[in-house]
């Protein structure tokens, strides 16, 4: 082509001499073109239908392992209130009340039931059917209404968390007997029991209203739920109003210059900062430095809000840069100051974006536990935090506690603190889209 | 006498945008009063005119937009501004407001005067010149509001109303000065973006109107529009010339000739010719007025 001389038709490429040569050459090339549009398609439908798969396997996994812990096995027993075993010195008052072992009432209605136990070794093995807390139960309920005394009472106390296994299908009565938690004996009492009609699955309310404990019958996630509430608080009322007064500062009123260029490349890196290095930063700064307490949602909220300010700000810039520029220079053109064009005009259209960066912060934020087991929120904490300064932990960090845990009851409470987590991550989800879809309608 | 006022401010170049290079001044001729707007055919001065410019330059960055554009702006008169795309002609016409303040690469030298005062000068403050100076865009860019808090927001914001009733007097009025009011006043909630795009136009013109400014600037008010919707715009145009000083930048020359009584054609960033509208139409002066004017390019 590059010897063509002047005026040689002939030289051209045949499809540009005919037309129907060039539509041949089209009709040529379809197949191939649709083979690979096709092919594309199908690569795209793989990847997600392989996104699914894992998804799938997930959920089943989960909520496979953890759906049982929303039951929890108790036990019917006749519990006689013994005043020979409660009330030693006769006088009654509540303060011999307290003192008095209220597990040997438990252990004497077991021994009731099955008065052919007689060696102590069955004995021990009898009373393990129940778990220790039903004795705090059943002073509880003395002490509610001290006229029980000398009565006995038919209740549902909550079984042992091995029993409560059984129950639930964990714990293979093929199995050999010393690799099992509960012998044989153990399981034709619980055997008898379920036949009787004295032990059954009910909601288990436990595990959604107390703390941590080392009994897994008597371990819930409130008291994480509790310290995510409080620390992810902490984080939403600091980094939300920081992150979006630093992306207006830095998009509608700094100069573009080496400085600003410098802050924004400093604040992309930090976002891709590893979070346990902000956990080490909270553990220096906050509390060796400022000297407040540790394992307290107040300094987890501040750790989080370092790690979640870079995502805020760099979505809230994204959203304040899609606002049309038509909308500035209507505002300016009006006499609008700038920072009446920002409140006015800017702002409100860019705070779905905004709303939609924060929440996703604030979900990444929810669902960290690296960074605060740098500043103690893993230690083992029973009661439920009531402030931003009580000791606390938060759900991923209980997952990472009871995932450690060897008992094998805290595999499904592992799971079903996860199905909690994935919960409260669905429904500030499900919160973000709400929000933006009611900001958007307004136009 | 306008150029003495150029030399009288050369430490305006901390002014935001603005810099006066002492190598852009032109060198002390012999000449005591040096031609103002040498370079453009036509009479550039108007008796009493609420905006005059002198040896005006605009740079972005190193690029020099427009070059020594002297131009009186007259009141109650039409003045379009025509020329080929890229010409300064839509440059020239938001230095007369600042809005090229927001480009930051923007730079403007030599003076521009409203009632004698320099808009550029740092005593200038930039929300009170726009509110004298009002500007219409080439896409209609209503507020993403409703119709009434489109028209209500400037006369809020600069404080122009004491109470509400009189600031839907001041929106009704406007609306109404506008053309519009028949067409909105029983959806005045309605987004101003639920409007056709020319009552659209007409909305941005009422919302500029109702903080009753001096001068209207109109970038190509009509380009984004059908025939009906700009023949209902030029009209608009020249019921408000009653009030307003209006400075049209237009790419149709027809629409020149029906709403201007002076036309200025800009050419390559500079000003080539200013006359009365009729005179420029029927009898261009210099060359390049004439072969754009006739159709041979553009």
């Amino acid at each position: 082509m590059s010897d063509a001389a002047p005026g040689a038709g002939a030289r051209l490429p045949e499809t540009l001499r005919d037309h129907r040569k060039a539509a041949e050459a089209v009709a040529r090339g379809l197949k191939s073109r649709y083979r690979a549009e096709t092919r594309f398609r199908l690569y795209g439908l793989g990847a997600v239908a392989l996104g699914m798969v894992f998804l799938l396997i997930l959920f089943v996994t989960i909520i496979g392992k953890g759906w049982s812990v929303f039951r929890q096995s108790y036990v019917q027993l006749e519990v006689f209130y013994d005043p020979e075993l409660l009330d030693t010195d006769g006088t009654g008052s509540p303060e011999s009340l307290a003192q008095a072992d209220y597990s040997a009432l438990v252990k004497a209605a077991l021994r009731k039931l099955f008065p052919d136990v007689e060696e102590r070794p069955n004995r021990r093995q009898l009373y393990g059917m129940v778990s220790s807390a039903a004795g705090f139960e059943l002073q509880k309920r003395l002490a509610d209404d001290p006229a029980k005394l000398g009565t006995t009472e038919s209740l549902w106390l909550l079984a042992s968390d091995e029993l409560d296994l059984y129950y639930k299908g964990r714990i293979d009565r093929t199995e050999d007997e010393v690799s099992r938690p509960l012998s044989d004996r153990q399981l034709d009492w619980a055997d008898y029991l379920r036949e009787a009609g004295a032990a059954e699955l009910r909601f288990n309310r436990v595990f959604f209203t107390s703390g941590d404990s080392r009994e897994p019958e008597l371990a819930g996630v409130w008291g994480a739920v509790a310290g995510s509430f409080f620390t992810l608080l902490v984080t939403l009322v600091l980094s939300f109003p920081i992150g979006v007064a630093a992306a207006i500062y830095l998009e509608e009123f700094a100069k573009r210059n080496r400085w600003t260029d410098l802050i924004e490349v400093n604040i992309n890196n930090l976002a891709a900062v590893p979070s346990i290095v902000f956990g080490l930063l909270g553990l220096a700064v906050f509390i060796n430095f400022f000297g407040l307490p540790r394992s307290a949602p107040l300094v987890g909220g501040l750790v989080l809000t370092l790690m979640t300010l870079p995502t805020i700000i760099i979505a809230s810039r994204a959203a304040l840069k899609a606002v049309p520029p038509s909308i500035r220079e209507a505002a300016l053109g009006m006499g609008a100051s700038q920072i009446q064009m920002v409140a006015h005009h800017v702002l409100p259209l860019a705070m779905p974006g905004m709303l939609t960066g924060t929440i996703i912060g604030m979900a990444r934020a929810l669902g960290e536990s690296a960074p605060l087991l740098m500043i103690g929120m893993v230690a083992f904490i029973v009661d439920v935090p009531k402030s931003f300064l009580d000791p606390a932990t938060v759900l991923p960090v209980q997952v990472f506690i009871w995932a450690d845990v060897p008992e094998r009851a805290f595999v499904e409470r592992t799971s079903g603190a996860i199905i909690v987590l994935l919960a409260f991550l669905i429904m500030m989800n499900g919160l973000a889209v709400f929000l933006r879809n009611r900001f958007e309608r307004r136009w | 006498m306008n150029k003495v006022v150029a030399e009288e401010r050369p430490v305006e170049s901390s002014d935001a945008g603005v810099n006066v290079k002492p190598s852009h001044r032109q060198p002390a001729g012999p000449d005591p009063t040096p031609q103002i707007g040498a370079g453009t055919v036509g009479i550039i001065t108007v008796d009493n005119p609420i905006m005059s410019s002198r040896d005006v330059n605009v740079f972005y960055g190193d690029k020099q937009a427009i070059r020594n554009v002297s131009l009186d702006i007259a009141r109650n008169q039409v003045i379009a501004m025509i020329g080929p795309s890229g010409c300064g002609k839509s440059t020239f016409l938001r230095c007369l407001n600042r809005m090229n303040d927001t480009i930051e690469s923007a730079r403007v030298t030599g003076s521009i005067t409203m009632d004698g005062r320099d808009i550029y000068d740092r005593r200038q403050d930039v929300v009170q010149l726009r509110a004298r100076v009002g500007m219409v865009f080439q896409k209609p860019n209503p507020f993403p509001k409703s119709i009434y808090e489109n028209v209500a927001y400037g006369p809020r914001i600069h404080g122009l109303a004491a109470d509400r009733v009189e600031l839907d007097e001041i929106a009704q009025t406007s609306l109404q000065r506008a053309g519009l009011w028949d067409e909105v006043k029983d959806r005045l909630a309605n987004p101003g973006t639920s409007l056709s795009g020319g009552q659209q136009q007409r909305l941005c013109i009422a919302r500029t109107i109702a903080i009753n400014p001096e001068v209207i600037l109109m970038d190509e008010p009509c380009s984004a529009l059908d025939p009906i919707a700009t023949a209902r715009i030029e009209d608009l145009i020249d019921e408000l010339r009653a009030s307003y000083a209006i400075c049209i930048v237009t790419h149709s020359m027809q629409q020149a000739a029906r709403v201007s009584q002076r036309t200025a054609y800009f050419h390559l960033g500079d000003l080539i010719e200013v006359g009365e509208t009729d005179r420029i139409f029927t009898n261009p002066r210099h060359k390049l007025t004439e072969d754009y004017i006739t159709g041979r390019f553009g």
